[in-house]
């Protein structure tokens, strides 16, 4: 190679660091007494939860981030949440928890559903996107699906009307479907996001559906810059895995958005690193994005190898959420860089590492 | 120069845009409602101000930012802040503002101190630091200039004794010290600065600065992780022309901030690019950074060949304590990019443009 082709390369690829990856210096004016830690209800739940929640704690102590986390131990198979878990969320407003197992049948209904319900968090939103560095089948793939959380398919109304035949009732109110579209619309708007697609049944279920296209579209009049379509949700399945790049924000009745969710986590990376969270009125509380298989095989909590960089990207919302955005970029930037480098991941991103060498190496790249 | 080597520079090339100046997607949940327009009281003054503080208002504009903006005019010779204002800045919180021309000698007040001690607006922040493809003299240099902004040399009690001998007061007290210095180290925590440098003269003035001091090694005290250490301040203005890497943020009392924030700004790029503001416990007035020379020499004003990029950024500062992050990210990456392209620059930084045709410029760069 020649002397000069050598200097320029020697240049561009000091400039061209982590291809993307980029700590940059943010002017961030606080408010005196802005630096008080906050506390924070943990809640480690069943599964890989108590693995990965503990994940966040190892990398919030190593930061020195100001929240300090009040934990309480929850399990699926409890008939609900015990009050004073319920009284720690309400007066912290925030929580981070991981999954807890719903068994299946039964008569105990799930208690992720009861706390959305019980605080109102209406908006499940879910962050699916390419990490650098980790090559998937789809490329260019950034979307946030914004899932109504309290009613449709999980309103829970379901009865035996004689024996052998069972109705479950879909409830859709026009108040519910109002404020998801107007928190995915003000989420775009707020985010730079240049488009909302819509996602329904309603060639099928006229009326049900139909309301919430009709709340969508009323919201839509007072975005003019916000381009809206709708899209039937099969087709959308379709859509996701052939071309993915179409989508940026998607606003879904609760159940097509548990499944878009789940669909658009595994074509970016796998629901073991998108982070997501649910947000109501007065409190947020976040979590892995999208949980296909309930809260992980058993093998995998065994073998310590769960993947704590979902939960991560969680917990970076949440100190963003908090107004703590110096310490979500350096936690956001160690955990791309680890991804990026490729030396230490877990097995549902190929590689061997367990939950622990996926934390140390995390804590090693913060600066 | 080899084929090889040519792959290799392009591949390089496309990653390397910009050197530095990325957008990022970043993961924000917002609360719903907070898209909701914010009122910020707006201030044009005198000088230059009317032409910088409506370039902010075309980006703003441009952007659809969700604030709108309560103009009022005041002029540097008025006696006293007119309380219309006071009241809208009260009511807001948060005010922007171009430079009060403040007469020399003569009975009248400074406007600008005036605003500060009434809302006690304690803390003055302004930072310094090289922008990608403007180059000065000086490389590396990130300051955080932190400045008490009520007290010191600045309290305005000056008497004549006897005729010809006149006795001006500086006063230092531990409360504001205190809260000064607490602050300094809270911004450090926030924003992940490793060292807080406190500017003093305490081998002459024993008491006043002394007690500035102890303030702060108290304050450090509480702060393990951040490196203290304190200089004299005529060391220090040698040591910022000479080796201005060695400082990251340093906390200063009222007049030495002053001297040392002009300086700063002076060898990183100059005024006309240098975002600060001031905050206290319940205000924050965003302005210029630094602000030698008082409001712009006339001829600048005729001309329209002010510098708008100090306010744009100090409005970005402003729009991320009004926790709108993307839209900060969008204004501050839009003016980075057309400084670094270096076409559109005004007299200041060595171009010929008009304020007007850098407002376009970095309009035409919002994505």
């Amino acid at each position: 190679m020649s002397r000069r082709s050598l200097t320029l390369l020697k240049n561009l690829a000091r400039n061209a660091n982590g291809s993307g990856i980029q700590t940059r210096s943010v002017t961030y004016m606080p408010r005196p007494g802005d630096g008080a830690p906050r506390a924070v209800t943990l809640i480690p739940g069943d599964g890989i939860g108590p693995l990965v929640t503990n994940a966040v704690e190892q990398v919030m102590e190593a930061m020195h981030a100001p929240i300090f986390f009040e934990k309480y131990d929850v399990h699926g198979e409890m008939s609900r949440m015990p009050p004073e878990v319920m009284e720690s969320i309400r007066k912290n407003k925030v929580c981070l928890k991981g999954g807890l197992k719903t068994p299946v049948g039964g008569g105990v209904s799930s208690l992720n559903v009861q706390l959305r319900k019980e605080l109102d968090l209406f908006a499940s939103l879910v962050n699916c996107f390419n990490l650098p560095g980790l090559p998937t089948r789809h490329e260019n793939v950034d979307i946030v699906v914004i899932r109504e959380n309290t009613e449709g398919e999980y309103a829970g109304l379901e009865h035996e009307v004689v024996p052998g035949v069972v109705e479950s009732l879909k409830v859709i109110t026009k108040f519910c479907s109002e404020r998801i579209a107007k928190y995915a619309f003000e989420y775009a708007y707020l985010n730079n996001r240049k488009k909302v697609t819509a996602v329904h049944k309603a060639n099928i279920m006229k009326l049900a559906d139909g309301l919430f296209l009709e709340s969508c579209r009323e919201v839509a009049k007072k975005y003019p810059s916000i381009t809206y379509n709708e899209i039937i949700v099969d087709n959308c399945c379709m859509q996701l895995v052939a071309k993915p790049e179409q989508f940026d924000v998607m606003v879904t009745p609760n159940l097509y958005g548990n499944l878009v969710a789940n669909t658009a986590a595994g074509i970016a990376g796998g629901t073991g690193v998108m982070p997501g969270g649910n947000v109501g009125a007065d409190h947020a509380v976040f979590e892995q994005g999208a949980s296909a298989g309930n809260v992980g095989k058993d093998k995998i909590v065994l073998e310590n190898k769960a993947n704590p960089v979902a939960l991560l990207l969680s917990s970076a919302m949440m100190l963003r959420h908090l107004q703590f955005p110096s310490f979500a970029d350096r936690l956001e930037t160690a955990v791309k860089k680890v991804i990026a480098e490729g030396n230490c991941r877990t097995k549902d991103l190929g590689g061997t590492s367990t939950t622990q060498q996926v934390v140390d190496a995390v804590i090693a790249k913060l600066d």
